[in-house]
């Protein structure tokens, strides 16, 4: 009877969800969810992002749509979208707020209710695939996204660490989560590994290395690889330029793209 | 308080039909006058029910460090601040789902009790810490909702023994939800120091937290600017790799003062994750020196001389 209701529902066209997560804070969730829906629509997939964190709001900066409007359909809310093709598709609070500074100060009641109408209400139609861009933690926004989310069968989480210790010490905490809300954990990313000088191209570890690869050998979870720190990727959008075009030029984009791949190796061996 | 719709509309539902005509382009000046005064009668009476601010026993000072944005560097700014202070100073690490406190202070295990039942801070470094980690397992997760976070908030504030303190310092965790509101409500703050990267989205939420402190009453200190630039070790060459002086643009809009500057820094991460705080173990790093120029600014609590990596 519920299978038959999700059909049925408006996440009912998505073939695929995936989570973000990850314990600690800035660590590159919203990058990373970013990067990931812009390689995965370079292979040719039909993508949106839910941006349930509530407090901080990243997603729409980041495709710098933060000045758009969500406006209604028969079906509930239409999601943003960033391009003519219509590949990408955009929710969050971030286009809900009067003014982009506003400051969202909700108790954990507020949230739940806000985050059942995202995944409830959002007419996303047809969509390979849902990025679900999470906050730091464990907590309420995680609680109600995972039960929300339960019927629709996730493909699963990605946790996203940065190599340092004190960033590991949290993801560990988010995969005894993920075990014990019953989420599949397809495997952890290893954000900011390593910068490279762009003047004389020697590699520092700003942030350690290796700690993320580390976790997942322990944790018997996939690893799926090492993404490092591009200055050019926060001037870019600094300076405004255009995100979606600058990515493909960026140090991170292989990365990235075997990132994806895998992913989509992922979801194939599943439907075979 | 705002609900949203995909309209936008600010004015409250709870007020009507008379609050939903308001709404319409076409509202008169007297309408709007009206409901400003039932919103001010609404906010009196709404506040009737909320927790009275209670000081913590034995505590002069209670400052905050918050950010709004994750990652940009609380509990390694706040730990460090503080142990240059030659005053006695407790540090709580009110981050729930995921304390750092004890990684970066080298403290672990379980707090004693006193006899009056009240939690023993643990000590390193001449700084009385308490942190959610102290009373989980490292890979524990704490899967919880807002009612008992804020009951293990409480609990963390009032049922330690922190004896005599000059300064307690809260290192909040990201966000702007349970955990900063009961501790905003439920006891009185001296000041705020909000911290961020140069990057365009750390300010965003960074603006969003100082937004929420305006709200709830608590005084901002000021602001400063974490991991604004890095200088490589072979070439020397500054890459600004979260952007530049987004801070301080952030700071004059909001008409507040920048504390200091803190650059990104390797043996700040290699000491972080070894319990080494770098004021510590390398008191002669150009880190150290910025955040002697932070402390004293605050506090003065009045501008001085800007605050650079360069001598």
């Amino acid at each position: 009877m519920e299978e038959v209701a999700a059909e049925r529902s408006n996440l009912g066209g998505v073939r695929h969800i995936l989570l973000v997560l990850s314990g600690k804070g800035g660590v590159g969730k919203s990058t990373i969810s970013t990067e990931l829906a812009l390689s995965l629509r370079h292979s040719g997939k039909k993508v949106g992002i839910l941006d349930v964190d509530l407090c901080g709001p990243s997603i729409p900066r980041m495709f710098k749509v933060q000045d758009s409007d969500v406006h209604q359909c028969d079906a509930g809310w239409v999601p943003v979208f960033v391009d003519q093709e219509k590949s990408i598709s955009l929710m969050s609070i971030g286009f809900l707020l009067e003014k982009p500074d506003d400051a969202v100060v909700w108790r954990g009641p507020k949230k739940n209710a806000l985050i059942k109408q995202f995944v409830a209400d959002v007419a996303w139609g047809e969509l390979d695939f849902l990025i679900v861009d999470t906050p730091p933690g464990t907590s309420d926004e995680h609680i109600s996204t995972v039960e929300a989310l339960r019927p629709y069968k996730p493909l699963g989480a990605i946790l996203v660490t940065t190599p340092q210790a004190v960033s590991v010490g949290d993801v560990r905490r988010e995969l005894t989560f993920c075990k014990k809300t019953g989420l599949r954990v397809l495997g952890i990313v290893e954000n900011m590994s390593g910068f490279v000088c762009p003047h004389c191209s020697e590699c520092t570890n700003i942030f350690s290395k290796g700690g993320g690869e580390e976790l997942a050998k322990h944790a018997g979870v996939p690893f799926l690889g090492s993404v490092p720190l591009d200055p050019q990727l926060s001037q870019s959008l600094e300076e405004g330029r255009d995100f979606i075009q600058e990515f493909p030029k960026s140090s991170a984009f292989p990365a990235l793209t075997r990132i994806a791949q895998q992913i989509l190796d992922g979801t194939l061996q599943q439907s075979s | 308080s705002e609900m949203l719709t995909p309209l936008r509309c600010s004015t409250p539902r709870s007020l009507g039909r008379r609050g939903a005509a308001a709404c319409l382009p076409s509202a008169t000046r007297a309408r709007c006058s009206r409901d400003e005064v039932l919103q001010d009668k609404r906010a009196r009476i709404l506040s009737r029910g909320l927790p009275k601010q209670k000081p913590i026993e034995g505590v002069k000072q209670v400052l905050v460090v918050a950010s709004g944005k994750g990652g940009v560097g609380k509990s390694t700014t706040a730990g460090k601040i503080f142990l240059v202070v030659a005053k006695e100073v407790g540090l709580l690490d009110a981050d729930i789902y995921g304390p750092s406190i004890p990684k970066m202070m080298n403290l672990k295990g379980n707090p004693e009790l006193t006899p009056e039942n009240l939690m023993r801070p643990l000590k390193n470094y001449g700084i009385a810490c308490m942190s959610m980690g102290f009373l989980i397992e490292e890979t524990a997760p704490v899967v919880w909702r807002g009612l008992m976070v804020m009951s293990a908030v409480e609990k963390l504030l009032r049922q330690v023994d922190w004896g005599q303190l000059d300064y307690l310092v809260i290192d909040m965790p990201p966000g702007t939800g349970d955990v900063q509101l009961s501790i905003s409500q439920n006891i009185p703050i001296a000041g705020a120091v909000i911290i961020s990267t140069p990057q365009d989205v750390a300010l965003l939420d960074a603006r969003k937290g100082t937004e929420m402190f305006r709200k709830v009453h608590v005084p901002v200190l000021g602001l400063v600017q974490n991991m604004s630039v890095f200088q490589c070790p072979k070439c020397k060459h500054e890459t600004h790799i979260f952007g530049a002086d987004g801070v301080r643009d952030l700071a004059k809009t909001v008409g507040l003062d920048v504390l200091g500057d803190i650059p990104l820094q390797v043996n700040i991460r290699e000491t972080c994750d070894s319990g080494q705080p770098v004021v510590i173990s390398q008191p002669q790093s150009d880190a150290v020196s910025l955040v002697h120029c932070a402390k004293s600014k605050k506090k003065k609590k009045k501008p001085t001389t800007k605050c650079s990596s360069h001598p």
